[in-house]
Order: structure tokens, then C-alpha cells, then sequence
């Protein structure tokens, strides 16, 4: 038994560079973490699209998503509200900002490898994550915008009070998302990203991806499904 | 130095399971690209769809590709992306298990609420 132990021990010590601190499940405590906070955060967003789903065509008055409302006291016609083109380019963004993250994820932790290339070149896959995340937030800063001078604000109606916090949550998902890559950009600018330091970049990486995926959710349910 | 691991079973799971933790056996850098554009291809379908108005008039149908394509891009993500495909099984189970909880949760608000329940033929 005591040899068990003793090797077990050694054999974990030969990855302690890479895989921290001893733990009874031999994974990370910073990993399990990061998985436990992203399961609570499933939560957060289901019960934000359910309240999204719930008040979905209960509005008394416009602007409305999919369909034209004529104002009854001005006359004023409201055209549908949603931009799916605008919303489209902004979902493509960040499908390609999840495809740059983890190609940085991989650049890191191939760091060692003598042979370099642009695929390998973490600096650059995590400054166009950062950037296209960043485009991201100016698509929704300008939908946003649009919309409060087409008349609809958090206060119009039920529609735009769920919309707005359930983008706008998922916007300040985005903005932490983005400070955290502009953190790991400057760390790697300053002193470059190791193999040691791939699993502070996994963290991020599953935190980014996970914006990602409840974009993929939003956009269906809210932007496409009339 | 570490024992070789074909040594002792449990110190080759151990050994195993902490080069896992730290790195997983992830896929190469092409497959990430490969993934990128089927992602790409299902959202470019996902919006064609909506532009389909007889497509968009069958209402059931419209809802069901548009709730499976957005389902594949989920698990697509989530597996290959985020590494739940080849990470460890605790993971899993800790993204899987709120999920779960998560979705019944909705689907049982939307009954809830009548709007799966009129959708559904359930109430007149």
C-alpha cells in the first residue's frame, strides 16, 4: 500500500509543472472550477431565455420582433425590429473568435515546438480572439443603439425588457471575456505563454467557448424562430 | 523520476490522469479549422432557412430544423471545442448534470406557461 501511495505520488510530481498542486482526483482544482461555475452559468442563462420565452408574444404594444405594428393614437408603422443580417455577421464573428481562441489554446501548448509557423503563433490567435470578440460587442452596441432610436428601450414593452437583459447579459459575458484575452495577450507579449501556462489558458478558452455556445442558443431561439 | 508506467497499473492511471488534466488529447490544429467550417456551413443553413418563406410557413418543421441544426452547433462546440470529447469523465458530468437540470427546468416552464402545451395540441 505504502508503495502504491509512494508511486502514485512520483508519478504525479513528474507533471507538477503542468498540472499544479496534488488533488485526490488527480485533475486540477482550477479546472473542476472553471466546469462547476460554467454548469451554475447554464442555469443563469436558461432562466434568462425562459423568461425571453415566456413573455414571447404577450407585448400589448410594439415595436415587436418579427412582425409590423401600426401605433393606434400616432399611425406611426413599426417595421419588425430584428436585423437578421446584422445578427448573422455578429454570430458569424463569434463562431470564427471560438475557432481563433482554441487555435491559440493550441499554439501555447505546442509553445515548445522548435518548428514555427503562424499556427503556432499564440500572440496573434489571442489578439484576433480578443478583436473579433471586441467586433462583436460593437455589432451589439450598434443593435442596441438602433433599436432605442427605432422606439423600443428596456421599458417599451415585455419583448424589449426580456430582450435587453438577456443580451445584455450575454454582452457582459463578452466584455469579461475580452479583458480576460487582453490579460493573457499582455502576459504573453511580456514574457511569452509556456506549455506550464496551457491550462491558464484553457480556463479562458472553455469560459470563451461557453459564451459562444449560449450565443448559439440565443440566436436560434430569439433572432430565427418566428 | 517517475516509475515507468507500464510498472504498476494504478500509478500508469495516475500518471494518466494528471497528463490529462494538464493537457488532454486534443485534436490537431486542422481538425479545429474542419470544425470552424461545418459551424460556419449549419449557421449559413440556419439563415437560409429563415429567408425560405414556405419553409418558414410550416411552422413545426421550420422550429424542428432550426432547433437540431442549433443543437448540432451546441454539441459540436462543446465537444470538440471546449475538449468534453476527450477531457475527463468529472467534466462532463459537471457541465452535463446542471445542463440537464437546466433544460427540464425550461421545458417545464414552457408547459408551465402553455406555450409547449398549445404547440403541442395538449390544450384546446
Amino acid at each position: 500500500m505504502a508503495t502504491t501511495v509512494t508511486t502514485m505520488t512520483s508519478a504525479n510530481q513528474a507533471d507538477t509543472h503542468t498540472a499544479g498542486h496534488y488533488t485526490t482526483t488527480g485533475l486540477d482544482s482550477r479546472k473542476i472550477a472553471i466546469w462547476a461555475f460554467i454548469g451554475s452559468e447554464c442555469m443563469l442563462f436558461t432562466s434568462l431565455i425562459s423568461t425571453y420565452l415566456i413573455y414571447k408574444g404577450r407585448s400589448l404594444v410594439g415595436p415587436f420582433p418579427h412582425e409590423v405594428w401600426r401605433d393606434p393614437s400616432t399611425g406611426h408603422v413599426f417595421k419588425p425590429i430584428l436585423n437578421i443580417p446584422v445578427t448573422s455577421a455578429s454570430t458569424f464573428v463569434l463562431l470564427m473568435s471560438s475557432l481563433c481562441m482554441v487555435l491559440a489554446h493550441n499554439a501555447v501548448v505546442n509553445a515548445d515546438n522548435p518548428q514555427k509557423s503562424l499556427i503556432n503563433n499564440s500572440k496573434l490567435w489571442l489578439a484576433m480572439t480578443a478583436i473579433l470578440g471586441a467586433t462583436f460587442l460593437g455589432f451589439q452596441a450598434y443593435e442596441f443603439t438602433s433599436f432605442v432610436h427605432e422606439g423600443l428601450t428596456i421599458r417599451t414593452n415585455l419583448f424589449g425588457s426580456s430582450f435587453f437583459t438577456l443580451t445584455g447579459f450575454h454582452g457582459g459575458h463578452v466584455t469579461a471575456g475580452v479583458i480576460w484575452l487582453l490579460a493573457l495577450l499582455a502576459i504573453d507579449l511580456k514574457r511569452g505563454l509556456r506549455p506550464s501556462d496551457a491550462l491558464a489558458v484553457d480556463l479562458a478558452a472553455l469560459y470563451w467557448h461557453f459564451v459562444d455556445v449560449v450565443w448559439i442558443v440565443i440566436f436560434t431561439l430569439v433572432y430565427l424562430i418566428q | 523520476m517517475a516509475n515507468p508506467p507500464s510498472a504498476n497499473p494504478v500509478a500508469a492511471q495516475a500518471a494518466h490522469d494528471a497528463h490529462q488534466a494538464a493537457h488532454g488529447d486534443h485534436p490537431t490544429a486542422g481538425t479545429y479549422v474542419k470544425v470552424g467550417v461545418v459551424l460556419t456551413a449549419i449557421t449559413v443553413l440556419e439563415v437560409w432557412a429563415y429567408y425560405v418563406p414556405s419553409l418558414v410557413a410550416a411552422r413545426g418543421l421550420f422550429i424542428s430544423i432550426l432547433l437540431t441544426l442549433s443543437a448540432i452547433k451546441f454539441v459540436t462546440v462543446v465537444m470538440f471545442y471546449m475538449h468534453l470529447k476527450y477531457d475527463h469523465k468529472l467534466f462532463r458530468a459537471l457541465f452535463t448534470g446542471p445542463f440537464i437540470v437546466a433544460s427540464l427546468t425550461l421545458i417545464g416552464l414552457m408547459f408551465l406557461f402553455g406555450k409547449l402545451a398549445v404547440r403541442l395540441g395538449l390544450l384546446a
